[in-house]
């Protein structure tokens, strides 16, 4: 009995280092897949830029096919007639993947109260963080970054099985 | 999380225009509408027979957000961020061109240093509008450096902007009778000192980009239109210029305080891309040109209209006399009462004719308010400028027709 | 110059019958249907009217015929706008097409059809562009409440 408990113990203490590692590596490599939509795209050109850099996060390199990306920034309005493509993309990315709801109407329609806009893009993925402004300042943008990046990091990354 | 065709249970949005080759060894390849190219979202539907593009079918229309409908249930005033968010790269001319719509149905004139100040606005932004249209569309062809000197540029003025409105992308800056509020202090000298900045780096990206090789095969003699076809297909704005013609509502129907300017119209001379290019960069410089004259010509004076069926009384008296805390509350739960009858003004966007249908009943609130935008039209002529041309031309050309979804869908 | 072409177009449309008048710096032009097409071939051909700007409608619901179509034109040359506006009931909302005569009806004729539901003579493709397939009802009018969704895609717990 006692020889589990050392074990337990050990494998514990391992897989939390392993998991600080793992979530250290994956939140300074984050690959965004922009679905760009909106006005919300003109502060995710600026916030990619010189002034407001997102590569000191090492989340510059955007990557255009869902496969090879693993968070999904939402940027600007999903209408109606958009989410069947947002829904595809996301159900194309491959796990661990994480969803950046940028901007008041990824988050929860906007203003845009009416038939055409969809009232949040969680009403049909899930979100990890959300980002309000229209449209939110760099500034905005860059805390929603590092909360995203506290989350991953402070998440569990199992990569093989428990039993290992 | 199991694997599963999603494909079954995801509805197709849109109907093809065309769903078998025409040729025998023809491919049906769809293109966006999440794509990195499409700035914004469009779907082309192209029928390619090796790399040229035969048939292209233009789908839009993902971005539309109800903005015609919203319209009909707010007030005149409280539509102006709804406006905003039309071209969204240059706010403030759909801002002045709404509110000029307005003060014309309600037989407003604006005094004549909001005149100026609309003035140069509309040319600020329609440099901060350029700016991104030339950046993305040379960032599509590989050129990363030229689109961060522009980004760089773009962002000072977003800043300086975000000191005059509050805002620095989605300004709600125009009033009714006005603006918002005047030029805070010391904000002409940082204007002056940005037009500086923007004059060098200019010259960096003509350096880059004028001559540069690759830049020219990929960009002259494709997408090439005539101007009988362009009128036809409804292009306005740099596109129907850079075929050759000098059409330009600051010209031809002036506005605003155009008259009094001294500017040029640059001209295309083929009509493809690197014309497009071109036009929009001299145009740049010009709107500099023309923001400098206008810094030295402003007047002195009040900026809204002293005409209580539009402009909010100072809060002063709204506080002390019981006639203006009345207008207040009626102008904001009500809405300036707009006399019954339609109106149509148009002004020079900077992509083509930006026009506002307007038709009033005689309340505070429209009956109809209808943007005739240029990207829109542009949209339906699009696959004039594909046809005959190779898929990679359809990113070039796409970049240089500066679609913006929030125009083009409403 | 420009008011000279509009005072010729005037009176050429009253020899047809046709009432115009000026407002707010273009001419406005009230017609029956039936004259849209002619009237149009008239100002393309004789007047010089290139470059046809819009077509969009207005819903007034209280009143038959419910919808007023509505047509602008500009000419690139004179620098003039004409505005020609024609009522159609609900029970029969048909106009004709101008599509023979400018490329760029056909977008907003199929934008104008999404909305209100105008059936355009001579345009044969009038699939839905700002709406999806399987939208029901035009939203822009009057009795389309603002806030009814209709989602494609189904909403997750």
């Amino acid at each position: 009995m006692s020889h589990d408990h050392e074990k337990t113990g050990a494998f514990e203490y391992l897989t939390t280092r392993k998991d600080e590692l793992v979530g250290w590596a994956r939140k300074f490599s984050l690959f965004p897949y922009p679905f760009v939509t909106a006005c919300c795209a003109m502060e995710f050109m600026s916030v990619s830029s010189t002034m407001y850099d997102t590569d000191r996060f090492g989340a510059a390199l955007p990557r255009f096919s869902p496969r090879q990306s693993d968070l999904l920034m939402v940027v600007g309005t999903v209408t109606h007639k958009q989410a069947p493509i947002l829904k595809k993309v996301y159900e194309q990315m491959c796990e661990p993947k994480w969803v950046m709801a940028f901007g008041v109407c990824a988050t929860s329609g906007g203003f845009y109260q009416n038939y055409a806009a969809l009232q949040g893009i969680d009403k049909i993925i899930p979100v990890d963080v959300y980002i309000p402004g229209c449209p939110p300042r760099p500034e905005s943008v860059i805390d929603g970054i590092m909360q995203l990046q506290e989350k991953i990091a402070g998440s569990s990354h199992p990569i093989v099985g428990e039993k290992f | 999380m199991t694997m599963r065709d999603t494909d079954e249970t995801l509805p197709n949005p849109v109907r093809p225009a065309f769903d078998t080759p025409s040729t025998e060894d023809g491919v049906i390849v769809n293109i966006g509408p999440s794509h990195p190219a499409t700035h914004g979202t469009l779907q082309i539907i192209a029928e390619l027979s090796g790399e040229r593009v035969v048939r292209a079918d233009v789908h839009c229309g993902y971005l539309h957000r109800g903005f015609e409908k919203e319209c009909e249930a707010h007030t005149w005033h409280t539509l102006i961020p709804f406006v905003d968010r039309l071209n969204y790269c240059s706010a403030l001319i759909n801002n002045f061109a709404y509110c000029d719509a307005v003060e014309t149905l309600m037989g407003v004139e604006i005094t004549p240093r909001t005149r100026y100040l609309r003035t140069l606005l509309s040319e600020y932004s329609r440099i901060a509008d350029h700016m991104t249209c030339i950046a993305a569309s040379v960032m599509e062809l590989g050129a990363m450096t030229a689109f961060l000197y522009l980004m760089t540029i773009r962002d000072w003025i977003y800043e300086h902007l975000a000191d005059l409105t509050g805002a620095r992308v989605t300004y709600s800056y125009g009033r009714i009778g006005g603006l918002a509020h005047d030029l805070p202090e010391g904000w002409l000298e940082r204007l002056e000192q940005i037009l500086d900045e923007y004059e060098e780096y200019v010259g960096r990206i003509h350096g880059l980009m004028d001559r540069n090789r690759i830049f020219i095969d990929r960009t002259r003699d494709v997408g090439v239109i005539s101007t009988e076809q362009a009128v036809h297909w409804g292009f306005t704005g740099p596109i129907l210029r850079s075929t050759g013609v000098a059409r330009d509502l600051r010209r031809d129907t002036p506005y605003l305080a155009y008259p009094e300017l001294d500017f040029e119209i640059p001209v295309g001379i083929n009509g493809d891309n690197y014309d497009r290019y071109y036009v929009r960069m001299r145009e740049m410089d010009e709107s500099v040109h023309m923001i400098r004259q206008l810094m030295q010509m402003l007047p002195d004076g009040p900026i809204n209209v002293d005409d209580r069926r539009c402009t909010l009384p100072e809060k002063q008296r709204v506080y002390t006399e019981i006639e203006s805390l009345i207008n207040h509350f009626k102008l904001v739960i009500d809405g300036p009462q707009v006399p019954a009858g339609e109106v149509y003004r148009a002004h020079e966007a900077a992509n083509g004719e930006l026009g506002f249908y307007l038709v009033s009943d005689g309340t505070g609130t429209p009956h109809r308010v209808h943007v005739r935008a240029p990207s829109f039209v542009h949209m339906g002529g699009l696959h004039k400028l594909l046809e005959g041309y190779q898929l990679a031309d359809v990113v070039s050309t796409f970049g240089t027709v500066n679609m913006i979804g929030g125009e083009c869908d409403r | 110059m420009a008011v000279d072409l509009l005072e010729r177009l005037r009176a050429r449309l009253s020899e047809d019958g046709l009432e115009a008048e000026f407002a707010h710096g273009l001419l406005a032009v009230q017609l029956p249907r039936e004259a849209l097409l002619e009237t149009v071939h008239r100002l393309k051909n004789e007047f010089g009217f290139d470059l046809f700007l819009d077509v969009t409608a207005v819903d007034w619901p209280d009143r038959d015929p419910r919808f007023d179509v509505v047509c602008h034109f500009y000419s690139t040359h004179d620098h003039v706008r004409v505005r020609l506006k024609t009522r159609v009931p609900a029970a029969d909302p048909v106009v004709d097409s101008l599509v023979p005569l400018y490329g760029s009806a056909a977008f907003m004729e199929r934008e104008c059809h999404d909305m209100f539901g105008i059936r355009f003579r001579g345009n044969e493709d009038l699939r839905p562009i700002l709406l999806y397939e399987g939208f029901q009802g035009h939203p822009l009018r009057k009795d389309y409440p603002k806030e009814r969704e209709q989602p494609l895609v189904r909403y997750r717990e």
